[in-house]
């Protein structure tokens, strides 16, 4: 940590109803920099954003600012402001009185807030705005006089939560050019929140990437790119091939059937881990001495700067890869990867495991639901762990036959199959390796047949 | 097909002069000195005169009927137009079942017949032991008129940015100043035009005050009209006066009609 953070979180978590929004988030924030909490929608990033601004109280944990707690501090009395994500400009003000809200209530001298109101809406390009009434405006000058009102506070951090979000895709590649341009000018702390990876990559000086309320990685843009830590951040920053892979030992991986040399070290021998190869990292050769596998083009998309190509592999693996150049449809081709551009991350889980408990003779409780196996060697009332492997998961898109149900929450592809993430009713997850298709949300029931579900001793979880 | 457009006239004609007919028949009549309704005897302002000027019988009583009608109706409509503010903001921020439960209470006391009301009131104050007259009419009135000011605000906050009262927190204010400063006036249209409801909802209001005005005397309007119309046949300067309350009111409408399209054109 930094000597000196304008923002510390310490282990702040927030449930709504039953459901946990945030646990135990840990964060600090370097004055001065551009910050950006990215995930999806109902990651968390929003409630972390409105808990810094004051709006939504932590259920635990706390946020120092500058060294001092304010957790208990009402918004009002916080030397933040927000840019909220649909502006909420005050209708019945015009965009002068808009803006010195701040100051109006503060009692500053009317000359000065005359001084400062103009001086922050050259800044924001807005000089002569000043009397027009901002339901006229269109989304992107509401958004600047916005970050206008915001910043006439001269907060000691800002806030933005999505900005951009409803602005059309020119202007908003125009307004990320001058925020950035803004903060250098500025040198104010800026955290930001989007659920676009292409945005936060150019933004950001330092990417927070959030899923389930839980962070997953902190870093540069570049380091997140180039070594995401699990699968989730290298599916959700730019597109990515995520495959099973074998760590045989240092610098040395097999995947897709082959095996690279690689930089990475310290897995330990023939450990499953995830290979993450950005589509831009495999490469064309017509040198068979460079070549490490065949593959046959399946597809090709023009994408305007590059082409996507999906093909397979001599191994029987789908990937996906972009390059300047074209390869008709059909034609077999040689491709290599070099050992700086593979990305070893460990595994997460290599099997699904669920605290369980022995009900009777061949029978056992776990996810809330009874299931049938074998129970010797178990004594009846026994805390144990079940395990299922990933394969072994049925899905059915109907209820009955099923022994739960659930909703699909993630996929992802790994060249030859699906790893889906399930999450039931009771809101565990289950993990399922499949080869049919399924749509994120959909509702599908879950079979485990008995011979499937192995015990062992709870907490050891090896299987 | 003419024949069809013809009858769609004549139709939509009648309606309006079953409707209007009894307001034109005393507009008209308000122009005449005859005693009993329904005889012309010449064109005349002798009414007006008479009422303006005092020269009618018990002229006084009216007076102070008109001053009282006014007075309650302002009050009642002042003290729920900010209670039934506050109570839609309440509203508006619970969620799911307790909104849905807490709006269809709030349903309720306006489709309730106004007897029941007036009745119910009356057994409360007797049994609060409150004694009855000015305060209880402004007490009862409030009563039915909040709800119409919480129906007339709702839809005025659910059109309102969500994080509008946040941005005021976030740029310094207090609640109270968030409240007075931004969302006041953001919720103004929904407030004025409960406020006018309420307003009139009072000032035609007969059985609620009738029952709850005790025995002091206190006379508004429409119980004045209804006891000199009992005491042996309407006096005819209420002729005029009934005219001019229409008149009014048809104003007012006017006045909230154009603000109306006003609005819908800026917007």
């Amino acid at each position: 940590m930094p000597k000196n953070p304008i923002i510390q979180i310490e282990h702040l978590s927030k449930s709504f109803g039953d459901k946990q929004v945030l646990s135990d988030i840990n964060l600090y924030v370097r004055k001065g920099e551009f910050i950006t909490l990215l995930g999806p929608s109902g990651c968390g990033k929003t409630t972390l954003l409105r808990m810094l601004g004051g709006f939504t109280a932590p259920d635990s944990g706390r946020i120092l600012l500058e060294g001092k707690d304010i957790s208990d501090v009402p918004p009002y009395r916080r030397p933040l402001n927000t840019v909220f994500q649909r502006y909420a400009l005050f209708p019945h003000l015009d965009v002068y009185d808009n803006v010195a809200f701040g100051l109006k209530l503060q009692k500053v001298p009317e000359a000065d807030i005359e001084k400062r109101v103009k001086k922050v809406l050259k800044l924001v390009s807005m000089s002569d705005y000043e009397d027009r009434d901002v339901n006229s405006l269109s989304g992107g000058q509401q958004q600047r006089v916005a970050i206008a009102r915001a910043l006439i506070n001269q907060p000691r951090v800002l806030l933005l939560d999505e900005p951009l979000a409803a602005l059309d895709l020119k202007m908003r590649k125009d307004m990320q050019i001058e925020l950035k341009e803004m903060h250098r000018k500025l040198g104010i702390t800026f955290i930001y929140v989007t659920h676009d990876q292409e945005e936060a990559l150019t933004l950001s000086d330092t990417i927070v990437v959030m899923n389930e309320g839980k962070i997953q990685q902190i870093g540069t843009p570049i380091d997140i790119y180039n070594e995401p830590v699990n699968a989730f951040v290298a599916d959700f920053i730019g597109d990515s091939n995520i495959l099973n892979g074998k760590m045989f030992r240092d610098r040395r991986v097999a995947f897709i059937k082959h095996e690279f040399d690689c930089v990475d070290e310290g897995f330990g021998e023939n450990v499953s881990v995830d290979v993450v190869v950005r589509p831009e990292d495999i490469y064309f050769t017509n040198d068979p001495a460079k070549c490490q596998f065949t593959a046959k083009v399946n597809s090709c998309t023009f994408k305007g700067v590059h082409y996507e190509m999906w093909v397979d592999t001599d191994t029987g693996y789908e990937l996906m890869i972009q390059d300047y150049d074209p390869y008709p449809v059909g034609s077999e081709v040689m491709l290599y990867i070099d050992p700086d551009d593979i990305q070893v991350m460990k595994k997460e889980r290599r099997f699904n495991a669920f605290p369980a408990r022995v009900t009777g003779e061949g029978r056992v409780m776990f996810l809330d639901t009874e299931f049938e196996c074998n129970t010797e060697g178990f004594a009846v009332d026994e805390a144990v762990t079940a395990t299922v492997r990933f394969e072994k998961v049925d899905l059915l898109d109907h209820e009955e036959e099923a022994d739960l149900t659930g909703n699909v929450v993630f996929i992802l592809y790994k060249g030859d199959h699906y790893h889906l993430t399930v999450k039931t009713e009771t809101g565990e997850n289950i993990w399922v390796d499949t080869n049919d298709i399924w749509d994120k949300g959909d509702f599908v029931g879950i079979k485990i047949l008995p011979a499937d579900i192995k015990l062992v001793k709870a907490e050891s979880g090896d299987e | 097909m003419k024949a069809k457009k013809v009858f769609a006239r004549a139709y939509i004609w009648l309606l309006l002069v079953v409707l209007y007919a009894p307001i034109v028949f005393i507009a008209v009549f308000s122009f005449t000195e005859a005693k009993s309704l329904g005889n012309w005897t010449g064109f005349s302002m002798q009414l007006y005169r008479n009422l303006f000027g005092g020269a009618m019988q018990n002229s006084s009583a009216l007076v102070s009927a008109v001053q009282n009608t006014l007075l309650i109706a302002l009050a009642a409509s002042v003290v729920a137009t900010l209670l039934g503010t506050l109570a839609a903001i309440g509203i508006f921020n619970m969620k799911g079942k307790k909104r849905q439960t807490m709006t269809f209470l709030n349903n309720i006391p306006m489709i309730n017949p106004d007897i029941i009301t007036g009745v119910s009131l009356f057994l409360l104050f007797v049994f609060l032991h409150i004694s009855q007259g000015y305060l209880t009419v402004i007490l009862a009135h409030i009563t039915f008129c909040t709800p119409y000011v919480v129906l007339n605000v709702l839809p005025k906050l659910s059109q309102m940015n969500p994080n509008v009262y946040e941005a005021a927190l976030d740029l310094g204010a207090t609640p109270a100043q968030a409240l007075r400063k931004v969302l006041f006036p953001a919720l103004r249209p929904g407030m004025i035009s409960g406020f006018i409801l309420s307003f009139t909802m009072s000032l035609d209001d007969f059985a609620v005050t009738f029952f709850t005005r005790g025995t002091i005397g206190l006379d508004t309007l429409s119980t004045y009209i209804y006891a000199d119309a009992r005491k042996g046949g309407l006096t005819p300067e209420l002729k005029p006066l009934m005219t001019i309350l229409f008149l009014l009111v048809l104003v007012v409408l006017l006045v909230i009609n154009m603000r109306q399209s006003k609005n819908n054109e800026k917007e």
